[in-house]
């Protein structure tokens, strides 16, 4: 995918998410940050509902933190205000107390390097992104980076496996705001077709899959096992990947790949 | 999931002073709020706090931060080298992925697997919404405890970690609105009797802030988990042991069980009986016998009985072989 094309916030519409958000993009050589691909991009890519394309920003330094708060609040009343009364009497307690002066005041409290996060090296600005935006559902609802799947959705099954500061985590289980000031790393980070990672090339060499809808998780985990302590035999493994499951049952070939790139014979 | 505010403070006394219920790794929490189970208005992320470290006191005890990771405290040396039972209980639990999120006073307040807690659209749950009933004393429950139940309430404490702090006699230390205080891990959970939702002694505002474990009693150290799978899965008994063995004797010893209490569950009878004793399979299972005594089963989990007195002969076999 082109760099710098999802972009644009909705601010037309009272999504679940908060409008407003921003990219802060690392402009690739040859592309005029000036330039609003949002059209464009909405043109080429047809959005489901729930589906956002995000405005294509320079980071705006400076904007003070203050305003950034300021910003989101505003969001949040916009929000409340889009919502019909039948919506509100469903939840109007929750999403009252949602609409608080605590939100800018740990903004403030904050540095502004922990209000945007880095997933595979490029930064990106969470002022303005609703808490509970999980960092699942940021990077493949709103930044499209859709190799990483959603299976259970509740930390059973393994298929949203990514890397923050380099350890696997379960993406479903974090906020994605809770990733300020980290570096996250997803499937798309560690290898492409024409440059694979070692894990993703044993993964294909000993066909370690068979549907592949666990297998971005498998590899991401399988990744971050490899720096483990962990012992050296297929058992070590199997109990080091048990956090991924694999309802086509690929396993022993998923452990004869982890193998390979940890230097072990299968069957140790 | 039901939106609400966040806020990091970066200090324990702003933290203790906000409002709003605290997150740290949130496996249970986020987990409970996409399922509708806890809708909280606020939440205060804690794991900016300066509560991530592992330190060894002066008297050879070990120093928790409630922010350290149950990978990181699991593989630490010093708890590899006198803890083992702690290490291999955290080993035992959830999955790697989890064990890098799930911190170590998070752990300490992991909500019960009981399905009907898990799911608002099934009607009874006097955990989940007071007075309602308890729908798993008629319905499935396999899974559900035996030991510390009460006509309102049979759902088990999930927590491998916890057992092992038991054994391990550990202290929990809070800082709240009123100001600093220790609990003994023994202390600290209730029993759920006529309020399963109160879980344990914490008020409005107490921020567990680490844990401290004595100087371990002995060498002596086991935790065995028992299961439906061998791994990535909750505990239908388990047992962690802590014992000094000297020429074939128990000297001293410590039993606690998972899996089958509605808290971390402590044998003191089966220690009563064992201390002293020759360590051999006639007291293993004399101690075993009175530690499942006082259990109350329901038609699907009496099994659990014989399987939790099984754990616990065979950890104390496997702890002073």
């Amino acid at each position: 995918m082109e760099a710098g094309v999802r972009v644009a916030p909705h601010a037309d519409s009272f999504s679940r998410y908060t409008p407003g958000w921003r990219i802060v993009y690392d402009e690739p050589e040859g592309i005029d940050p000036e330039v609003n691909m949002a059209d464009e991009s909405k043109s080429r890519i047809n959005l489901k509902e729930d589906q956002h394309l995000l405005e294509l920003e320079p980071a705006t330094e400076s904007l003070s933190l203050a305003e950034r708060a300021a910003k989101a609040m505003l969001s949040r009343r916009s929000f409340l205000s889009g919502l019909g009364a039948a919506s509100l009497v469903a939840g109007a307690a929750p999403l009252a107390m949602a609409e608080p002066a605590s939100a800018p005041a740990a903004m403030q409290e904050a540095p502004a390097a922990l209000l945007s996060t880095t997933i595979n090296g490029k930064k990106y600005d969470l002022a303005g992104l609703e808490p509970r935006v999980t960092l699942l559902d940021l990077v493949r609802e709103r930044l499209y980076l859709t190799g990483t799947k959603k299976g259970c959705d509740h930390g059973q099954c393994g298929a949203c496996t990514v890397h923050v500061n380099g350890r696997r985590v379960n993406s479903c289980l974090t906020l994605a705001v809770m990733t300020a000031g980290k570096e996250v790393t997803t499937i798309e980070g560690i290898g492409q077709p024409d440059n694979l990672h070692p894990m993703q090339a044993a993964f294909i060499e000993h066909d370690g899959y068979q549907c592949g809808y666990c297998t971005s998780g498998q590899i991401m985990s399988a990744v971050a096992l490899v720096k483990e302590p962990i012992g050296p035999t297929d058992q070590d493994v199997k109990e080091g990947m048990a956090g991924n499951i694999c309802r086509c049952g690929a396993y022993p070939n998923i452990v004869a790949a982890v193998q390979q790139v940890r230097g072990h014979a299968v069957n140790s | 999931m039901q939106n609400f505010t966040y806020t990091q403070p970066l200090s324990v006394d702003k933290a203790v002073g906000s409002s709003g219920k605290f997150i740290a790794g949130g496996t249970t929490l986020v987990d409970l709020m996409k399922l509708g189970v806890e809708t909280p208005a606020a939440l205060v992320d804690v794991t900016a706090l300066p509560l991530d470290q592992v330190e060894v006191l002066p008297n050879g005890g070990l120093r928790i931060g409630a922010m350290v990771r149950n990978s990181d405290l699991a593989n630490h040396p010093e708890v590899q080298k006198n803890y083992a039972v702690l290490s291999q209980a955290l080993l035992s639990g959830a999955s790697p992925q989890l064990r890098n999120m799930a911190t170590t006073g998070g752990n300490l307040l992991q909500r019960t697997r009981c399905p009907y807690f898990r799911d608002p659209s099934s009607g009874a749950c006097n955990k989940r919404n007071p007075g309602t009933g308890c729908a798993a004393i008629e319905g499935h429950h396999r899974t559900m405890a035996i030991l510390g139940t009460s006509e309102h309430c049979i759902a088990t404490h999930p927590s491998d970690m916890c057992v092992a702090m038991t054994a391990l006699e550990a202290m929990i230390f809070i800082e709240g609105p009123k100001g600093k205080r220790s609990v003994a891990i023994g202390d600290f959970y209730k029993l759920p009797g006529d309020t399963p939702h109160i879980e344990n002694v914490l008020e409005p505002g107490d921020l567990i802030t680490h844990v401290e474990l004595p100087p371990a009693p002995g060498k002596n150290q086991v935790y065995l988990k028992l299961r439906d799978r061998a791994s990535y899965e909750f505990a239908l008994a388990s047992a962690a042991i802590v014992a000094k063995v000297e020429g074939g004797h128990i000297r001293s010893v410590r039993v606690a069980m998972g899996g089958v209490g509605t808290r971390p569950w402590r044998a003191h009878e089966a220690e009563a009986l064992l201390t002293g004793k020759p360590a051999t399979a006639e007291h293993f299972k004399i101690a075993a016998e009175a530690a499942l005594k006082s259990a109350k089963t329901h038609p699907e989990n009496s099994f659990k009985v014989e399987l939790a007195r099984r754990g616990v002969v065979r950890a104390l076999k496997m702890a002073t072989a």
